[in-house]
């Protein structure tokens, strides 16, 4: 018999957008460093994977002035990760980092120096969103469109890999030289290679140069295709992009971002899912949501009132540093659809379309769905994002990480010691 | 001088490259046994050698009063996120970080960039001053009582507590405010190397702690009175500044170690210094005759302190925490 396929798990840092619930009495600091030990600590009991910790480079706008209904500020992310090291023993440690404001001889050596100080538990979220407002925060400044952004990117990579391949195995620097269209380095390396090699890399991102870039360079992708038709094709799509790169399907791992909410009965479950809904979107969040989409100031809607009948407007400049809204009117058209035929308020209607729970149920129900995915090639494993800083994991490792153990689907122990070994990949090739 | 006036000690634990945390775990925690102000890590991109930042962020958890100063470097790096990084190591050590201000000035670290070409120490300096400037900003360009968590109004902070620094420097501009809300000291400790021109010329408008040299009291005594002089033209009250001077040290012996606690002696006395900063020749044998050998000399003759009364490290250096400047223009407006 072969052995059944085993689920990797990682654990999401509550982030700055309305999915973190702040109003709930159990929510604690978003930036003392306990909160991060304490989350950290709890997804090591949970022998979860990796630890993940996202990032924006500016603080969010909204008609010019800071967001300021969402969960506000965090530290920056490789410098909270090298403590948490020394609070953790084999917990993966994920930063995501920008390649467009960042640059490779400095950053390579921050991961390698991560890499190092936490016996090969590195990892590196590689995004590549640029736009000229983040950009007034960095000497480079501008903006790169998205070809731009992910040929960067990719060098990036390979450069970073240069520098961690540059050390000789008796541990001697040999000099680097790499010239291309968009760095140019020169030198040695200041650090030996490090326990895995190269820190492991992911990517989140999800055009088609996303999925190219993730296919050639990645290993693992950070997905937001979180239900089980969509996991499917966007799995398919993926692993078939491999062995184009001469790579095996089981070296890149997909692990959507999902959210989850347990009850004691199926029924408490979605009670107690439809209550943290109502956390996420408060009357001034839900107008928001909608000014978003319609890209016009409705601060005179009532949120507990009708849609409004205006138009969006889709040249708006109105929300900055989130991605943009591809297509208003038809977002608009649906909306209005939605709330016509359920008769919904602005908040009801924003909460039935911009919340979503990914898997809501008793804590056997959330196994069996979990492991569903997994075994008919939804997803490799989950990148879980917990409403609540800094409990949100407690009932999910508590409850359900012992039914998936039970049924084989997820380690009992760390068998190894780096993130590598806990994600099954193999050790990189040295190149000389 | 007033014979009450503490005696601050510091010293740098950086030698041959280590790439193991236990290594520098061990020295912080044994400049901790002797109840040292701070230590530094020194830090460049052109010899080997691990993130200094990301070292001593690991050693935080692992240490409880110790400072923890690494070299940052102001050349090849971000402003914005330099300034992120030294504050949230001030965040996971929970008020005990500094940074100690460097340049980089050589033709090989250019190299490793591709990004600017090699550039005089003065020119980079004064980049270097911008970048302490700016940093400050951004620090204090969250108030300290920004997040208020209000549910009548839904806001998670006031954002009429945050605030733009757009600053417009000779080779960067920054427009804010932080990612990172304000560290719990305020402003993290800024330590700057004063023995060349230029950087003296950064620490007396940016320095907390600079570092002097010189080779006896005397001379080391007019250095602080010519940078104490210099920081009150720039507007500062020269007792917000502590000037330490830089000890070689090399103990092979016991007696050595007393005989170091009879040199730091008369520095002391002669108001040469507010404290000295130890460079260890070989630091684990150094250190270790510092700690168990000087120190307990020095807290015999009442003048080191034996324990830590304070959590920050400037509670530590005796340095108030900083009024937010964005903080008093509002209340003047
Ligand atoms: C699940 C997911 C998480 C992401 N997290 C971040 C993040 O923390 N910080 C960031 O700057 N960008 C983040 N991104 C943005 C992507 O890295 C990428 O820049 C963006 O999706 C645009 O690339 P695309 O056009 O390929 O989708 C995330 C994207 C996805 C899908």
């Amino acid at each position: 018999m072969t052995e059944k396929k085993q689920i990797h798990l990682a654990a999401h840092f509550p982030g700055v957008n309305s999915t973190t619930v702040w109003t709930d009495p159990r929510s604690r600091s978003q930036i003392d460093f306990s909160s991060f030990e304490q989350l950290a600590r709890t997804a090591e009991r949970g022998k979860f994977d990796f630890f993940f910790l996202a990032e924006g480079l500016r603080l969010r706008e909204h008609k010019g002035l800071i967001h300021d209904l969402d969960v506000v500020g965090r530290p920056e992310s490789i410098t909270v990760l090298n403590a948490l090291a020394a609070v953790t023993e084999r917990l993966g440690l994920a930063a995501t980092v920008n390649a467009t404001f960042n640059e490779p001889y400095e950053l390579a050596r921050r991961l390698a120096t991560l890499d190092h100080l936490s016996g090969g538990r590195a990892a590196w979220n590689v995004v590549t969103s640029s736009d000229a407002f983040t950009g007034e925060n960095f000497r480079r400044g501008g903006y790169l469109d998205r070809a731009d952004r992910y040929t960067r990117a990719a060098e990036f990579v390979d450069t970073a890999r240069e520098l961690w391949d540059s050390w000789t195995p008796d541990g001697a620097p040999r000099p680097v030289s790499h010239d291309g269209r968009h760095f140019s380095v020169r030198g040695e390396f200041t650090v030996p290679r490090s326990p895995q090699g190269h820190p492991v890399v992911i990517q989140a991102g999800d055009s088609d140069e996303g999925r190219e870039f993730a296919a050639a360079s990645a290993d693992v992708i950070f997905t937001r295709h979180g239900t089980l038709e969509a996991g499917r094709v966007f799995y398919a799509d993926v692993k078939a992009r491999l062995a184009a790169y001469g790579r095996e399907p089981s070296d890149l791992k997909i692990m959507p971002g999902v959210t989850f909410v347990l009850g004691d009965t199926a029924a408490d479950a979605q009670e107690r899912a439809a209550e943290i809904r109502r956390q996420q979107v408060s009357p001034q969040n839900a107008i928001l949501a909608l000014e978003q989409i319609w890209g016009r100031d409705l601060s005179a809607y009532d949120p507990d009132g009708p849609l409004p009948d205006i138009d969006p407007d889709p040249e708006s400049e109105l929300v900055q540093g989130r991605v943009k809204i591809a297509d208003p009117f038809a977002i608009a058209a649906k909306w209005r659809a939605l709330a016509e035929a359920k008769g919904l308020s602005i908040r009801q209607t924003v909460i039935e379309t911009t919340t979503r729970q990914s898997f809501v149920g008793t804590p056997q129900a959330v196994a069996d769905e979990l492991d569903e995915f997994v075994q008919t090639g939804a997803a490799d494993g989950f990148i879980l994002v917990p409403h609540l800083t800094p409990g949100g994991l407690d009932e999910f490792v508590d409850q359900v990480v012992p039914l998936l153990q039970e049924r084989g689907a997820f380690r009992t122990e760390y068998t190894g010691t780096t993130l590598r070994s806990h994600l099954g990949l193999a050790e990189p090739v040295w190149k000389g | 001088m007033s014979a009450t006036r503490p005696l601050h000690l510091s010293a740098e634990i950086g030698g041959p490259a280590h790439y193991d945390a236990a290594h520098y775990v061990s020295l912080a925690r044994l400049a901790e046994r002797g109840t040292l102000d701070f230590v530094t890590l020194s830090d460049t991109f052109a010899r080997p050698g691990p993130d200094a930042l990301a070292v001593l962020s690991r050693v935080a958890p692992a240490t409880e009063r110790i400072g923890l100063v690494p070299t940052v470097t102001t050349t090849h790096t971000e402003p914005f996120h330099v300034s992120a990084a030294v504050a949230t190591l001030d965040w996971v050590s929970r008020g005990r970080a500094g940074w100690a201000v460097d340049v980089s000035t050589t033709e090989a670290e250019a190299l490793l960039f591709g990004r600017r070409p090699a550039a005089p120490g003065d020119e980079l300096w004064h980049e270097a001053r911008e970048v302490a400037d700016v940093a400050a900003k951004l620090w204090d360009s969250w108030e300290d009582d920004a997040e208020i968590r209000d549910t009548s109004t839904g806001r998670f902070i006031d954002r009429d507590k945050l605030h733009y620094v757009d600053f417009e420097g000779r080779t960067f501009s920054v427009r804010g405010p932080s990612i990172v809300p304000r560290p719990p000291q305020g402003h993290p400790v800024t330590v700057i190397d004063a023995t060349s021109g230029a950087a003296r010329a950064a620490a007396v408008r940016h320095a907390d702690v600079a570092l002097v040299r010189a080779d006896d009291p005397t001379t080391a005594r007019a250095v602080r009175e010519e940078i104490r002089d210099r920081a009150r033209a720039h507007g500062r009250d020269p007792d917000r500044l502590r000037v330490l001077a830089v000890l070689p040290v090399e103990l092979h012996t016991t007696a050595d170690a007393v005989g170091l606690a009879g040199l730091i002696g008369e520095w002391y006395e002669e108001g040469a210094a507010d404290g000295l900063h130890l460079l260890p020749t070989d630091v684990e044998r150094d250190l270790g005759f510092v700690v168990d050998g000087t120190v307990p000399l020095l807290q015999h003759r009442g003048l080191l302190r034996r324990f830590y009364p304070g959590a920050t490290l400037r509670e530590h250096l005796g340095l108030a925490r900083p009024v937010n400047q964005y903080a008093l223009a509002g209340e003047g407006s």
